[in-house]
């Protein structure tokens, strides 16, 4: 018996070291910036440390000397991150609504279609999407950025999900013979019921947004329109190559909010991943 | 009553088109419409700043076929992506085996799960620009760091054998390993959880009568937890695969946005971004890539699905259906 549970401790401690390292080797990179973004490019370049420097205040502005314009960027991202995840929840919820209430004809083809654009990666689209938005004199805007995620098939997908196993048709019919109109019942009864899976999806939506650099990087090239990825990209550009301060503050401005978010968020994010991707 | 009535269920029944409506529209113009342009233009000659343009018929798609440097994109895509994906699974199965292991009784699992999830969310593009610098050469931080391990490469200069930093974006393997790294740090956690729940999703019943029936753990793992997550490992590698033949951003923007070095770091959607949006602009042949890079994803897609589905079914497992 004790055999046993000293092979069992033994095993937890191996197990321990193996979490502790993967643990360290998430955060190592994390930290390294941190501390590299406080300390000027001479000690950056002597010597690795991982304790924080007093050079923030001149990273920052060997930065926003270049034409770096933070606040800018940052506000863009904000914008276009905000508004796409709000549109993209609304409508979805009402495609979802709207699929699961009502038996119109067409409905079933829809959800094929639906599942269909799940699997269809997005770079198939993209040249045809890049020539239609010229044509259409759409570069250096964000409509296409911000309208197209009305259309996101797996937050129909899931929101739908979710309805189905929370929403009563009684509950509707109750509205209707009150008097509410369809609309109003969507919005005033219906969204209420389903703000948990709004809010879990909101989350993915704003990050993705948020985190998308491809499409801004191949359709705005004015640069007071620049998202955050975009301004981080230009780092890499040889106007920076000697400033590794400041190359690590930018990469920081950008990686910090998101990281934030997560400490506040992490339970209610890692339950939203596997919400949607097991039932899907 | 001019019109035949309709049902009053009927009349509610048609509500759902204003529902559906906004996503229809938005689909249709941005999604739809764009797939079959592209597929046009795949078949015409436009390019650089020309609007206008001809159909060249099958052109674009006979030089895609001959083109090595497609091919080679191909290579480089699958490359990196196995050698990112197969430590991914491994080390995602062990640590949700045993992260899921009611008698190892491990503390502070929702903190390493959260922990090592983090960097998924991170932005793809500054994690480049963050890795980038960190193996900067001759001396980024995990040059010192393996220089204060006395680790350094020995390289031959003028003759002479030198010991010296490891210029690792010089190195095709170096720099290859890098972008598998990067995309394992940065999707394991996310593996860890998909694969948690699958495994919470099995039946408890089922590890009771096994232990009933004097069962140890490793049994368990091997017989019961393995074989039931199956679909859920099936799931995760058609997913990771699709996933990672659009891998972009990491090779991107790793070196110098044309897979240095040599090109053995371009992937195919970097490849599509080099001919589009780069030199002559050739939007026709991009289009001609990304339908080519389409078809192999599907052909790929099905190979694994019927490779892995035929061979549980000959083992006369039984397993839960995956929906996609």
């Amino acid at each position: 018996m004790s055999s046993h549970t000293s092979a069992l401790n033994f095993r937890r401690v191996f197990i321990y070291a193996i979490m502790i390292f993967l643990g360290l080797l998430a955060i190592l990179p994390i930290w390294v910036m941190l501390v590299n973004a406080t300390r000027s490019t001479e000690q950056i370049n002597a010597s690795l440390s991982l304790f924080p420097g007093t050079s923030i205040a001149h990273n920052w502005k060997a930065l926003t000397n270049r034409g770096f314009q933070i606040q800018q960027g940052f506000s863009n991202s904000l914008f276009i991150a905000v508004l796409s995840t709000i549109l993209g929840v609304y409508f979805s919820g009402m495609t979802a609504y709207g699929m699961h209430v009502y038996n119109f004809k067409g409905r079933r083809y829809l959800w094929a279609l639906i599942l269909l654009i799940m699997m269809l990666p997005a770079t198939l689209s993209f040249i045809g999407f890049y020539q239609f938005m010229a044509r259409m004199k759409l570069l250096n805007s964000y409509i296409p950025l911000i309208v197209p995620t009305i259309a996101s098939a797996g937050t129909v997908l899931f929101l739908r999900q979710y309805l189905a196993s929370i929403l009563s048709l009684e509950m509707i019919d109750a509205a209707r013979i009150d008097g509410a109109g369809e609309f109003r019942t969507f919005n005033t009864i219906v969204l209420p019921i389903i703000t948990p899976a709004l809010a879990a999806q909101s989350i993915f939506s704003f990050v993705g947004s948020w985190n998308n650099f491809f499409t801004p990087f191949v359709l705005i090239s004015d640069m007071k329109k620049y998202t955050l990825p975009m301004l981080v990209q230009t780092l890499r550009g040889d106007i920076y190559r000697t400033d590794y301060g400041g190359i690590y503050l930018g990469i920081t401005v950008s990686i910090v909010p998101i990281i934030i978010f997560y400490v506040i968020m992490s339970r209610f994010i890692i339950s939203g991943i596997t919400m949607g991707g097991v039932k899907e | 009553m001019k019109q035949k009535t309709l049902s009053n269920e009927a009349r509610v029944n048609r509500w759902g088109y204003f529902f559906v409506l906004p996503f229809i529209i938005v689909y249709f113009l941005f999604s739809f419409y764009p797939t079959i342009y592209t597929f046009m233009i795949a078949f015409t000659d436009l390019k650089g700043l020309r609007v206008n343009f001809n159909f060249v018929g099958l052109k674009n798609f006979s030089k895609l076929v001959h083109d090595q440097y497609f091919w080679g994109a191909v290579r480089n895509t699958f490359i990196m992506w196995s050698w990112n994906f197969a430590p991914q699974l491994g080390v995602a199965l062990l640590l949700s085996i045993w992260l899921s292991d009611i008698r190892l009784r491990l503390k502070g699992r929702g903190f390493f799960r959260a922990l090592v999830y983090m960097p998924n969310l991170l932005t793809a593009a500054s994690v480049a620009i963050l890795f980038r610098s960190l193996f900067y050469y001759p001396v980024g931080p995990v040059n010192q760091f393996l220089m204060n391990l006395g680790i350094q490469a020995n390289v031959l200069r003028d003759g002479v054998m030198i010991r010296e930093a490891f210029n690792f974006f010089r190195s095709v393997a170096g720099s290859r390993g890098i972008v598998a790294f990067i995309q394992w740090w940065m999707w394991y956690g996310h593996t860890i959880i998909m694969l948690m729940a699958g495994i919470t999703s099995i039946s408890a019943s089922l590890y009771e009568s096994a232990v009933v029936d004097g069962a140890n753990s490793r049994q368990t793992t091997w017989f019961i937890t393995l074989p039931m997550l199956r679909p859920m490992m099936l799931y995760i590698l058609i997913t990771s695969m699709i996933g990672g033949m659009q891998m972009l951003e990491i090779p991107f923007l790793l070196t110098d946005m044309r897979g240095a070095p040599d090109f053995k770091i371009r992937t195919t959607s970097v490849y599509l971004y080099n001919m589009a949006f780069q030199g002559v602009n050739d939007y026709a042949y991009a289009a001609a890539i990304s339908i080519g890079v389409f078809i192999i994803t599907i052909i790929l897609a099905l190979f694994i699905f019927f490779f892995l589905q035929d061979r549980s079914d000959l083992k006369g497992i039984r397993h839960v259906k995956v929906a996609k």
